[in-house]
């Protein structure tokens, strides 16, 4: 049997979002922005809002995601992407906006234009991804990098009298009355996958009934900045990230 | 129907910018400019045009919403004072490597550091010779009046847009803050997207539809020879400006032996000077660049040859005075007038220097 026997529609089970680009992806093995921005992709073209919808991509390993997805996107400053998208938003209050953003962009630098942007209850999605260091710039203590975890900054283990305690900024934004939506998840298992598909479809929903922010924290790994082969990290995470950043939905209103 | 009203230099800007059909204003308060916002929000254009008006947490926040509201093809603008164009200069360096068209006023207050909340022109540098990193440069216009206060804004939209780029009302504090009359133009309407397109191109994030390819807004280009090449590109645009764009106004500098060189509020100042200094028989010009980038060495260059010598005049320890210096390249001598920390000279003391320094010096 050839492949082109098995290749035929009747067979197809899957295919490839047409809003995701054909462009090959930079991100390292085992990464789990691919899988994220393919989740983001099948949900744009499953509520049909591909031609409504402005990304806005951050400073760290995402910071090409505008090369991945077939959509409009605007490109931030380190930490500000909540400040572009309250801009787009108030300008276009019917189209669809959302952040992608890493630990270090929405946790450390841009703290003040997230948890302000939630604040207002502007009408746009946060995916939020967090591994627990600085990916692109090779591997720097992140503000959610757990204690004693080892980084290029802190290479004996970050030390709370020296760095303080790895930031549950997700927590913090579900106490505030502008946020909707607040959640956190992962994308190691096919399981986690399609639970996360599910929340950013929602989250999506609620930008159409105006409902404010609808904040998605996906746990994820970075096999490079933690120095250990993808289905290492995998159990790492699972470890010892998921007892300090437990999943779960902390707002569903 | 065009209307004559009495207003302060910020509450004109605010008039002119909901008049000129600007879609978005982001701003921060800050001494000496906070007018611009309350009178905003006083008016609440959103009934009347469809404005949007945001208070944003900061200045940091505020540039970044123009980014954002400028990527999407719309008149954006934010306004401040000295110490929070510095918070901005971040966002306007990503908003130029972006090729953006926004609007920033800084209404300029003395410094270093949080300085004063008194008038000052001492944010000449940085608005003209870059302030954030990068090769770079902002349009900048330099208004003298209230009435210019109010024209500037349409004018500062119309060259963002026409180049692509960053415009920035550099005024100060006793612009900002002085009351004159004004002549108040008709409104003109917001432009939709598609008149956007129209006008200024395909460029703008305003959701893909499925007749055009992705619109991609970045200031990133990690591969050396491209990113170049845009530098190149940014160089050819900023010749183009200066080309096309150089405002100056001279004042009494036909017979002119004697040149006083000042923007803004110092160029008020200056005028006065002329009047008093012809009256003792002196033949004193002044010219007022308009534009301080692009500046209007060429008109300087110019008048040279007839003069004995040139005063600059400005608020601050001698910033502007390098450029009159760089369009006379030694030729005749070139003084520096300045009163800082939001002290304000008057037309006899700048007399007494041109007096004293310049013809008896």
């Amino acid at each position: 049997m050839d492949v082109k026997d098995i290749i035929k529609e009747e067979n197809l089970v899957y295919s490839k979002s047409k809003v995701l680009t054909d462009t090959i992806m930079h991100y390292c093995p085992g990464c789990t922005h691919g899988v994220v921005h393919k989740v983001i992709a099948e949900v744009i073209e499953e509520l049909g809002i591909q031609d409504k919808t402005i990304g806005v991509s951050p400073v760290g390993c995402a910071v090409f995601a505008y090369n991945y997805l077939d959509i409009d996107w605007q490109e931030a400053a380190h930490g500000r992407a909540p400040a572009l998208a309250t801009a787009i938003n108030r300008l276009y209050p019917d189209k669809y906006v959302f952040t992608y953003q890493g630990d270090g962009d929405l946790a450390s630098i841009g703290t003040a234009e997230i948890i302000h942007a939630c604040n207002r209850g502007e009408n746009i999605v946060v995916i939020f991804i967090n591994n627990g260091i600085y990916g692109m710039t090779g591997g720097q203590m992140a503000p959610t990098t757990l204690i004693d975890m080892p980084t290029s900054t802190t290479p004996y283990g970050r030390k709370v009298d020296l760095n303080g305690y790895p930031l549950k900024i997700t927590d913090l934004v579900a106490q505030l009355p502008g946020t909707c939506f607040v959640t956190r998840h992962s994308a190691h298992t096919p399981a986690a996958v399609r639970k996360l598909k599910k929340a950013v479809t929602k989250a999506f929903q609620n930008t159409r009934r105006k409902k404010g922010v609808s904040f998605i924290e996906v746990v994820s790994t970075c096999n490079s900045g933690w120095k250990l082969s993808p289905v290492e990290s995998n159990n790492w995470m699972v470890e010892h990230m998921f007892p300090y950043y437990p999943l779960g939905d902390m707002k569903d209103e | 129907m065009a209307e004559l009203k009495l207003m302060k230099g910020n509450e004109a800007i605010a008039e002119a910018a909901i008049r000129c059909g600007c879609d978005g204003y982001f701003g921060y308060p800050i001494t000496p400019q906070s007018e611009i916002m309350e009178t905003l929000m006083a008016r609440q254009p959103w009934d009347e045009t469809g404005m949007v008006v945001l208070q944003a947490e900061s200045e940091v926040a505020s540039i970044n919403m123009v980014y954002g509201g400028a990527a999407c093809g719309k008149r954006a603008m934010t306004s401040s004072s000295s110490p929070g164009i510095s918070l901005m200069q971040e966002g306007i360096t990503y908003i130029a490597g972006s090729e953006l068209p926004c609007l920033i006023v800084n209404v300029v207050r003395g410094g270093p550091g949080l300085g004063t909340i008194q008038p000052a022109q001492s944010d000449y540098f940085q608005a003209v010779k870059g302030g954030g990193h990068g090769d770079y440069k902002l349009i900048v216009l330099a208004p003298a009046s209230v009435q210019e206060m109010y024209d500037f804004v349409d004018l500062a939209f119309e060259l963002a847009f026409k180049y692509r780029n960053p415009a920035m009302i550099l005024s100060d504090g006793v612009i900002g803050q002085m009351m004159e009359k004004v002549q108040i133009g008709d409104y003109k309407p917001r432009l939709t997207d598609e008149e956007v397109v129209k006008r200024y191109g395909s460029w703008a994030t305003t959701g893909k539809p499925s007749t055009r390819e992705r619109n991609i807004i970045t200031s990133l280009d990690l591969d050396a020879n491209s990113q170049e090449l845009f530098n190149l590109k940014l160089l050819k645009k900023y010749a183009e400006i200066e080309k096309n764009e150089i405002r100056f106004e001279e004042i009494s500098c036909t017979d002119a032996e004697y040149l006083l060189v000042a923007y803004g509020s110092s160029s008020r100042i200056c005028q006065k000077t002329v009047d008093l200094a012809r009256e003792k028989g002196i033949k004193v010009g002044l010219l007022r660049p308009i534009t301080l980038y692009p500046y209007p060495y060429g008109a300087i260059q110019k008048l040279v040859p007839q003069l004995k010598g040139i005063l600059a005049v400005e608020m601050s320890a001698g910033q502007m005075v390098e450029d009159v210096r760089l369009a006379v390249n030694g030729k005749v001598p070139v003084l520096h007038y300045g009163r800082m920390g939001g002290v304000i000279p008057t037309p006899n003391e700048v007399l007494k220097v041109l007096e004293d320094k310049l013809i008896k010096g």
